[in-house]
């Protein structure tokens, strides 16, 4: 690995190419209050990132991501629109596989801007696109916003739609749900016996904790909708399976989703926006007739993207991580946004670069 | 150099661990006054005993203090991440049984499996604003576990004693502990998650992989283990 000060001048340099085209430079504090991310990404960020603990302060993490304090930041004080860049540590745990970094930099740039946010999404590739050009990168792309809209749109139950809505970013638990409402899977144990039942509720057991009786009421009348629900169409399971594995190019893709959204119609708006995106893209000089696609793309990073999504990777190294990702994540915004109370939300993208990766295969270029 | 061998200094963990390595004729024994730690081996030449808190030994393991250890299963898996990087189980040994399982108030009917737990997750954070509480002094195997398998909006609490006490007392709205008979469950008027135990926990011999064994300690584990009739 490069060593530190090579890496923050490698940084800067990144930070001054943003800075250049129109960012203002933000900062962020390094220690972040814990319950805003817990309450963000849930407790699995817990393995993921640096907990630590100060009296006064309550339970902290060494910044895991800029993202986050970036939309804090801008919903505080940020006059709109507004373009970002930051440079910065940040720091996650690597329990598992020791080999990669716990401590790494991250130089980003953050778009919030209502205007257009597909002029946005196009902006911001183009312009990591541009800055590591000399490293010839493969870009992958995604668009979570199709698979979003593909769920939205399926002919079941608001409550089916929102279990799997909700696990759109754990890929197994998301398969499992969609089997099981399908009619592929069956049902979880116990719950033919306690759908059998004409008195379900336990009236004999104490009545203990938190959860209230007629919530455990609430649930079972919910249940029992699921059951008498007809299940998802095979033909639905299967649209949803070709847009989960498409791999194609940008131009290719287009096609083959205008097929899909013949019988999938949710979809339709969703692939007029990939459309125009291809567009504002082509404009900004991307090929997009060799720009990949992927249609899984984005499910299992740690950020909640809900739009467009992307990655650089340099094809030599598949040992390295990307050299840089990013996406749009106006849910985000959305979540951080109610938090003080007030329902309040920005169109937002961004992306950042690992210096010390491109720094890396610079040293290779050199040899 | 000797063959640092540590063991739980007290109770019944102390005094199995003594009877399974007397049954293949490997006397461990505590020495001097009641109170105080010092201990002696018989039958090898070149193994030291240390007397350590079961809660200790995976640590020790881990920084290679100590060659050999023996403590449960769970406790290597939740104090060390990575554990197979930095021990190796040479032998389970058939004591200390305990299941790390998951439970929920008795009176959740609506509630068999970790996907039940998952749904109402979700359902308990919208209603009262925060994300469902699990007690445990097992963060990490409980952590990992239901990552694993797809469960969100839940917190573990911290609970180091009395865990089954919590969900009555509101402190959370399930458990996750160790149990052999559950017993203090049903007392406590919870049930226990189908689909198995998180982990099955047995009193195990644990070999660290961060010592550096010289040639001499090398042939007392070999000459250990062919009397312990481990097949390594």
């Amino acid at each position: 690995m490069a060593d530190k000060a090579r890496v923050r001048i490698e940084a800067a340099r990144y930070l001054r190419f943003f800075e250049e085209r129109g960012a203002s430079v933000a900062e962020t504090d390094i220690l972040q209050p814990a319950e805003t991310l817990l309450d963000l990404y849930g407790e699995d960020i817990r393995a993921r990132a640096f907990v630590t603990h100060d009296p006064d302060f309550g339970e902290a993490m060494l910044r895991p991501d800029f993202t986050v304090p970036v939309v804090q930041m801008h919903m505080a004080e940020g006059a709109e629109p507004a373009r970002y860049a930051y440079m910065g540590e940040v720091f996650r745990a690597q329990d598992e596989s020791k080999h990669r970094a716990s401590e790494y930099f991250q130089v980003g740039y953050e778009v919030f801007d209502r205007a257009s946010p597909i002029e946005a999404d196009a902006e911001v590739f183009a312009l990591l696109k541009e800055v590591l050009e000399p490293f010839n990168l493969r870009a992958a792309t995604g668009d979570m916003g199709l698979l979003l809209a593909a769920v939205r749109g399926l002919g079941t139950t608001d409550r089916r739609k929102a279990a799997l809505l909700r696990h759109i970013w754990r890929p197994r638990r998301f398969r499992a749900l969609l089997d099981r409402f399908a009619g592929r899977a069956p049902l979880p144990e116990g719950r033919d016996a306690l759908l059998a039942m004409t008195e379900p509720m336990d009236v004999k057991t104490p009545q203990i904790g938190l959860r209230a009786p007629a919530e455990i009421a609430e649930r079972i009348d919910a249940l029992r909708e699921d059951a008498a629900a007809a299940p998802i169409s095979a033909q639905e399971v299967e649209l949803l399976d070709d847009l989960l594995g498409l791999r194609e190019t940008t131009a290719n893709v287009l096609e083959h989703l205008r097929d899909i959204a013949v019988d999938m119609p949710a979809i339709a708006q969703a692939v007029d926006r990939l459309e125009m995106r291809a567009e504002a893209l082509a404009k900004r000089g991307i090929d997009v007739a060799t720009l990949d696609f992927e249609g899984s793309y984005g499910r299992t990073s740690m950020e909640y993207y809900d739009g467009f999504v992307f990655g650089f990777y340099a094809e030599a190294r598949p040992d390295l991580p990307p050299v840089a990702t990013g996406g749009r994540y106006d849910a985000l915004t959305r979540v951080l946004g109610n938090q003080n109370g007030e329902a309040r939300d920005i169109p937002a993208v961004g992306g950042v670069i690992r210096p010390e990766l491109t720094l890396e295969l610079t040293g290779e270029a050199g040899q | 150099m000797t063959v640092k061998l540590g063991v739980p200094s007290k109770g019944r963990l102390m005094e199995k661990t003594f009877d399974w390595f007397g049954a293949a004729g490997i006397g461990l024994s505590r020495t001097g006054s009641d109170r105080e730690y010092a201990a002696a081996v018989d039958g090898i030449d070149g193994v030291e005993l240390v007397l350590l808190s079961a809660g200790e030994v995976p640590r020790e393991l881990a920084a290679g203090r100590i060659h050999l250890g023996v403590t449960g299963s769970d406790l290597v898996r939740e104090k060390l991440g990575a554990w197979n990087e930095k021990v190796i189980e040479l032998a389970p040994m058939g004591f200390g049984h305990a299941d790390l399982i998951i439970a929920v108030p008795k009176c959740w009917v609506d509630v068999n499996t970790l996907d039940d737990l998952d749904a109402v997750a979700a359902a308990f954070r919208a209603k009262h604003g925060f994300r469902l509480r699990i007690a445990t002094k097992y963060h990490r195997l409980i952590r990992d576990y239901l990552r694993d398998h797809g469960v969100a909006d839940y917190q573990l609490v911290d609970s180091q004693g009395a865990t089954e006490g919590t969900v009555k007392n509101e402190t959370a709205e399930a458990v996750a502990d160790i149990t052999s008979t559950g017993e203090t469950l049903r007392a406590n008027h919870l049930k226990i998650l189908s689909g198995g135990p998180v982990h099955k926990s047995q009193a195990t011999l644990f070999k660290s992989r961060k010592v550096n064994w010289t040639d001499s300690e090398r042939a007392t584990l070999a000459e250990l283990c062919k009397k312990l009739g481990i097949d390594r």
